[in-house]
């Protein structure tokens, strides 16, 4: 049996690289090498999973330098000059291993006011959304993000300005500001304008090009822009 | 800075950089025109001598600089260097000051 030789990050933001052998096989996810290493070699291995099929974004680890969900990564797609490379995400505390503390993430997304507000009360008749109607399609097209933190690790504004919502936060921003059921719109563009916000988005893209999803984050954070733009100039910001 | 304030800057960027794309041409296709034809630096000063829409384009132009430099820069020292205090922004309306003389130095220079 064929053997892959698997570096991967141990101890906290300190830490370092250790080597691994792990017996190869058809099919192996890049998940499936790190729980090897955790159930036959070393048990003392943090790392975080849940569903295994891509459904809940727990295993999002860096993968020779690039963030991806283990669970969907198979090893023959990334593994490069006899080089596997398993790291935490990046911009985000390291815990221990391949942990990240997610806080600043998920709090992130409540300073951009991702919570949903609606009108209505439970006496009221349910609110009709035409589904073929503009807005609902641009929900639609950033509504299916899990929460994964990948878009945040391969954004580089977040690598330089710590306070940057992250493109996670602000696509959640965009599918509430173009849901016709919510009221909070101006309140959320306020909280999602300026240094910290849509505006410091360089429009690189990263988190497009690694969205596991398919989302286009960039898109929902430049439509963001817009909606601020038009917002302030009707005086209503 | 309020939400307000900094959507204004960011729109005042963009529309700059609108602005900045069509008088880099004007001033590139003019500086084509003059190397080609062969215009002497005397040919070229007798032309925007006195002219007062030349004055206005370069006057546009240094503008749409002053706009658009500090409001960039401001962004880079924000990421690069973390810079965030008021002395900041006095510091970036120093510049832009600064880029307007400069620049209408050369506009007046020019145009007398």
């Amino acid at each position: 049996m064929s053997s892959l030789q698997v570096r991967v990050w141990r101890g906290g933001a300190a830490g370092a690289f250790q080597s691994f052998e792990v017996p190869r096989h058809a099919s192996q996810t890049v998940l499936d090498v790190v729980t090897h290493i955790q159930r036959a070699l070393d048990p003392t291995l943090a790392y975080r999973f849940a569903c295994r099929v891509g459904m809940c974004g727990s295993c999002a680890m860096t993968v020779n330098g690039k963030p991806r969900w283990t669970c969907r990564t198979h090893v023959d797609n990334v593994y490069e000059n006899d080089k596997l490379e398993i790291g935490p995400l990046r911009n985000l505390p390291v815990i221990r291993d391949l942990v990240t503390d997610m806080r600043e993430f998920f709090d992130k997304w409540a300073r951009a006011k991702g919570q949903f507000q609606g009108k209505l009360t439970r006496k009221d008749d349910f609110q009709k959304i035409e589904p073929e109607s503009r807005d609902r399609k641009q929900v639609d097209l950033a509504i299916e993000c899990i929460g994964c933190a990948v878009c945040y690790s391969a954004c580089d504004v977040v690598a330089q300005n710590p306070d940057y919502l992250g493109p996670a936060a602000l696509n959640r921003a965009w599918t509430l500001v173009k849901d016709e059921r919510d009221e909070k719109t101006i309140e959320r563009l306020r909280a999602v304008a300026g240094d910290a916000g849509c505006h410091s988005c360089h429009t690189h893209m990263s988190c497009t090009e690694h969205c596991p999803k398919q989302l286009s984050p960039t898109a929902g954070i430049a439509g963001l822009k817009r909606a601020v733009s038009l917002a302030m100039l009707k005086g209503a910001l | 800075m309020s939400a307000k304030s900094q959507s204004l800057l960011w729109i005042a960027q963009r529309a700059s950089a609108a602005l900045l794309g069509l008088c880099v041409l004007v001033h590139l296709a003019t500086m084509i025109y003059a190397v080609r034809g062969g215009l002497s630096a005397a040919e070229i000063l007798g032309r925007t001598s006195g002219n007062v829409a030349w004055f206005a384009f370069y006057t546009v132009f240094v503008l749409a600089i002053a706009v658009h430099v500090p409001i960039g820069l401001r962004a880079v020292l924000i990421e690069w260097t973390g810079w965030r205090s008021r002395g900041r922004d006095v510091a970036l309306i120093c510049f832009a000051i600064f880029l307007i003389y400069g620049g209408m130095s050369a506009v007046k220079a020019v145009f007398r």
